[in-house]
């Protein structure tokens, strides 16, 4: 494939059926954390569940909204895989204090 | 004459004279900004988790009704907003001006719309729950700092957003910018919508008041 028709396949996009199917699932998503806020869970229980739904959300962000899908795969390698490395290097840094803290709180 | 593998390394996208992702700068130049912007808001949810977490007063003012409803209704309102901001640059890829503008502006109105909300949530928190940047009648003042630093910093990229699509969209009516334009400043938006996904369950329904 040459790089025009690269060009134009990156064009293409997602149809407009296809978007509203995916912002309606963001929206679904979205009340189904406000239902989990009326269930009382543990802090960390609910920290943990909250984050994943966010980050299927944000990964259906970026594939759809932001057309990361349908641009050249090399794109997703060269910024994607970097960032999670950065961002766990952060809990890395972040998480003996924070257990050692855990185990100090009042019970 | 080149042997067989110098002609295919001269002809990849990578040999120079090409673009290797298929795209523009400007549009290469906006995804590095994000992945650093990620980085940012990234350290400030993580500092913000560990503090949750470690802090056993860590204050609960959102009761479901109104606090929680009203946060969900800005968190629909961002992603309306990014709906119609998907809308304008599929608009703008078919090189129809008009619906661009259009759509740019219910964009704005959107971003807008979800400042004028947020200010008004500020503003009931600050005057009369007294909460402030660095205390609060119900626990940790830490939280104050928290709150207000993230959704500020966010708050201030909403901002920023509606001027970038205020001068994108008169540039993009009068011809001066290209599609392309409008496809980068979509990105931004949609950064935008998609560090609130973050920030609304963290922040709100992590400190749900029961």
């Amino acid at each position: 494939m040459n790089t025009q028709a690269h060009a134009e396949e990156a064009h293409a996009g997602a149809s407009v059926g296809t978007n509203i199917a995916i912002w309606v699932g963001l929206v679904a998503i979205t009340f189904l954390e406000v239902f989990l806020a009326y269930e009382e869970l543990q802090p960390s229980v609910m920290l943990s569940i909250l984050v994943v739904l966010s980050v299927v959300k944000a990964a259906m962000i970026m594939s759809f909204f932001m057309h990361l899908k349908y641009e050249k795969f090399a794109l997703v390698l060269w910024l994607v895989p970097a960032m999670i490395f950065c961002i766990c290097m952060m809990f890395i840094f972040f998480f003996p204090e924070a257990f050692r803290l855990l185990q100090m709180r009042p019970h | 004459m080149h042997d067989v593998k110098t002609e295919a390394a001269l002809d990849s996208a990578w040999s120079g004279g090409k673009s290797p992702f298929a795209m523009g700068s400007k549009k290469l130049g906006m995804w590095l900004f994000i992945v650093s912007d990620t980085l940012t808001f990234s350290a400030l949810l993580i500092t913000y988790s560990y503090s949750r977490l470690t802090n056993p007063d860590w204050p609960r003012p959102f009761p479901i009704f109104p606090a929680i409803a009203f946060s969900t209704t800005m968190t629909v309102v961002l992603l309306a907003s990014s709906l119609t901001m998907v809308m304008a640059v599929m608009a703008s890829q078919r090189n129809d001006r008009k619906k661009t503008v259009m759509w740019m502006v219910a964009t704005m109105i959107g971003g807008l719309l979800f400042t004028g909300l947020h200010l008004t949530e500020w503003m009931n928190m600050i005057f009369k729950e007294h909460f402030t940047i660095t205390g609060n009648p119900e626990g940790t003042p830490l939280f104050g700092a928290v709150f207000f630093g993230i959704t500020g910093l966010h708050m201030t990229h909403v901002m920023i957003g509606v001027i970038y699509l205020g001068i994108v969209a008169i540039g993009y009516g009068r011809g001066k910018y290209s599609a392309e334009d409008v496809e980068v400043n979509g990105l931004y938006w949609h950064f935008v919508d998609l560090v609130w996904m973050f920030v609304f369950p963290l922040i709100y329904l992590m400190s749900v008041k029961y």
